[in-house]
Order: structure tokens, then sequence, then C-alpha cells
């Protein structure tokens, strides 16, 4: 989906700051939203690619409001939500509640986790398949996104880049977030060169992604 | 109206996560031990001086140096680092004339095995946007500024892959121990977006 995440190459954000002796956690929610996040593809049924695609959900103003770890928070929501481990609206009505307003709690809902079973543990697979692309191919990479996950950053799209190495294969975001298939395949490093991406003025640099074949097209 | 319609009066963050964990504790779906131990790891435990141990014994150990660059993930595992995000982690070395720096430009994939959970710059729209797109610039403004012929490369992370920086060596430090060298090693040089030096 085209959403606020796919941030790579927008502008206007201003200058990058690094303070200095900055904690792991700024606030202790930070923490919780942390422990939370780790254990929500447990806790929902789903995975890490549905995690990410509900990061990607979040409204682009709470997206940007709430900053890394409310995303988190927000995203573990809607993955319980999703999976009807808690019914719409539980969690603002308990922190209302929580900060005494007289509000009722909605009823629990009924737990509906996706028929999801992973063949095995983490997101590499070892596959049978021959890499589609070698070192050195010239490719192009899809031009269009879909409405669901995928790992095809706006700013790369129907642009040609060289294979620069076959990384080990992986289940694919656009369909195992989705639950439809691990669709494991291999991963290439695909490195563009900066006027291809940004045009004739751009500072010279090369710029690597690692992207899955069904991104990518023969020349 | 055309100003985005949200709730003036959402609780704040704070408040979510504690109605959150009470939804999820008095429903036996989380076990207070595990949250508290999973916090207490990543704020105590999993964090960059696990990478700069790496470095400091890539720059001392030249055998450890070539298996690093050949198969991050196994160098990295002989020091006993693996785990969530770090599944397969390449190590990209910096020299003279090539500087490399790693970002997520979809959200901010990180590997925390070696370097632990992302710094806030790291996750700030303005480094996700702007380091894919005017790096020279971006790097110079971080104190990074680079000599004209020095080739930048820009790593977006966006499948599995992590990816960890090898830093160049500071000069006069051939007397310092691995320890003493990993001492010197930042998160930030790691990363990308600063250099090791000298004591």
């Amino acid at each position: 989906m085209d959403g606020i995440h796919d941030m790579g190459g927008t502008q206007g954000w201003g200058t990058v700051r690094i303070p200095p002796d900055e904690p792991v956690f700024a606030e202790p929610w930070e923490a919780k939203a942390f422990a939370f996040g780790a254990l929500s593809a447990r806790l929902s049924g789903q995975n890490l690619d549905a995690m990410r695609h509900a990061i990607d959900r979040q409204h682009p103003y709470d997206y940007l409001v709430d900053g890394y770890y409310g995303r988190w928070l927000g995203c573990v929501e809607t993955m319980l939500v999703d999976s009807g481990v808690l019914a719409p609206g539980a969690v603002d009505a308990r922190a209302r509640r929580l900060r005494g307003e007289d509000v009722s709690e909605p009823p629990d809902a009924t737990p509906h986790r996706p028929e999801y079973q992973p063949t095995a543990g983490g997101s590499l697979r070892e596959i049978e398949a021959q890499p589609r692309f070698s070192v050195g191919d010239r490719v192009r990479t899809r031009a269009h996104a879909h409405a669901g996950h995928t790992r095809l950053p706006r700013y790369t799209r129907g642009h040609v880049g060289t294979v620069a190495a076959i990384h080990p294969a992986q289940v694919l975001p656009d369909t195992h977030a989705h639950f439809i298939a691990e669709n494991a395949q291999h991963v290439f490093a695909v490195a563009f060169d900066s006027t291809e991406l940004w045009g004739d003025d751009a500072e010279p640099f090369a710029l690597t992604l690692d992207l899955y074949a069904d991104y990518l097209e023969p020349i | 109206m055309t100003a985005v319609p949200r709730p003036h009066d959402r609780p704040d963050a704070a408040l979510r996560a504690e109605a959150l964990e009470s939804l999820l504790l008095e429903r036996g779906l989380i076990d207070p031990k595990v949250v508290d131990g999973l916090i207490s790891r990543y704020e105590n435990d999993v964090g960059p001086m696990n990478g700069a141990r790496v470095i400091a014994k890539a720059w001392t150990d030249p055998d450890y140096r070539r298996r690093l660059l050949e198969d991050g993930t196994a160098a990295i595992a002989e020091l006993g680092y693996s785990g969530p995000q770090g599944e397969h982690i390449d190590v990209l070395e910096n020299t003279p004339t090539v500087h490399n720096v790693v970002v997520c430009t979809l959200c901010s994939c990180y590997p925390w095995p070696v370097l632990g959970l992302p710094p806030s710059w790291y996750k700030d729209p303005a480094y996700r946007a702007r380091i894919v797109r005017e790096p020279r610039r971006v790097l110079t403004e971080m104190g990074l500024p680079l000599d004209g012929d020095v080739e930048i490369r820009v790593w977006d992370s966006s499948s599995e892959v992590r990816y960890l920086v090898l830093p160049e060596r500071p000069d006069g430090t051939s007397d310092l121990s691995e320890e003493a060298l990993a001492a010197l090693v930042t998160r930030d040089a790691m990363v990308g977006v600063g250099r090791v030096t000298s004591p």
C-alpha cells in the first residue's frame, strides 16, 4: 500500500538530530509497547509481516504523532482486534476508565486467529528453485503497488538496477502478511545509480535494496 | 473543515499501554515475568557493545575479519550474538574510498543482535526520507563530512537482511587491546553516520 510509512525520498522533514546519551526507552510505556510488540505475533496468531502491515495501516496522523513505540502500541491493538482477541474499542474504553471516565467496555469478541501455520521459524527458507537472476543482470522493478503489504518502496518502482548479490530465500511479505502463502523466493540485492532514481542533478551515490524475485522483471 | 478529523481526547500512549496491559493480564495472555525479561534484555544485554566487540575482533584478527565479510551471520554468532532481527547479517566494509551507510525507509529495521534497538535518529522521518536521496548532505549535517572522492553506498534494509558497517580502524591504535578498541567503537559508526576516532 502507498502509505505514510513509505518515507524514502519524501521532502520537507528538516534536519536529523542525534540526541546525546539517549536511553533505550525514553518512557516506561515505550518499554511495555516494545514487549507487547515482541509478543504480538504469538498473541494474535499472526506473523512479523502482518505486524509490519499493521504499522503501515495506522492512520497517517497517528503514525507521525505517536512515534515509533506509539506505532508499536497501535499495531498490537490492530493485530489483537483483527484476530478477535480484543473487541474493537476495548483498549480505548479501558484507558478512559483508567482515567476516571464513566464509559462502558465492549463485550468480548470471539477469537478468530488466522488459519496460518508457518513451515519453519523466522523468515528464511531453503528452496529448490534456482535464483531467477544472476549477479550482473539488469532488472526493472515493478511499477505499481497493490493495496496490501509490500516491501518495494515507492521511490524505487519502475526503475532499472543491477543485481549485486543473491541472498537466501525468504517468505514473500506481500502474501505472508495476509496469510495467503509463504511464497518463499530468492531476494536480490539490486544496486541503483542515484541518477536513475532522482535525476541528473542527484548527488552521485549508489543505493542498494534487497528485493524479492516477484518485484523484478528481466530487461 | 480541512483539518484531519482525529479524536481530540484520545487517551495518551502511557494510558493506552496500561489499558492494553490490564486487558492482556486479566485474560492470562501475558506473563509479567516474560514482559520484564524482554525489557531487561534489550535495556541491558543486547546493544551496540555487542557490535563493538565484533568490530574490535575484526580489526585485530585478520582471519576473523575475512570470515565476517564472507558470512557475517556465522562470524557474529561465533561471539554468541544471534536472535530476532539478525537472521541474516551482512557486513559492509568502509575504506578510505568507500563509505557505507544503512537505513530502513519503510519502517526502522535494524540489526538488533549486534546494535540493540534503534536510536531515535534512525527512526526519524528526516533520516528515513533523506539519506536515500541526499546522503552526502545528510551525513555532513550529522557531523560526518566526506571528501568529494569518497564513494557513498546507501543500503535500504527492505528485506530480512540486516547490515552492520565495519568502520575504519583509527590511526594510532596499534598498541590497543581488543577490549580497548571495542570501547572506541560507536553505534553511529556501525550504522555509517559516524567514524571511530582515536582516544
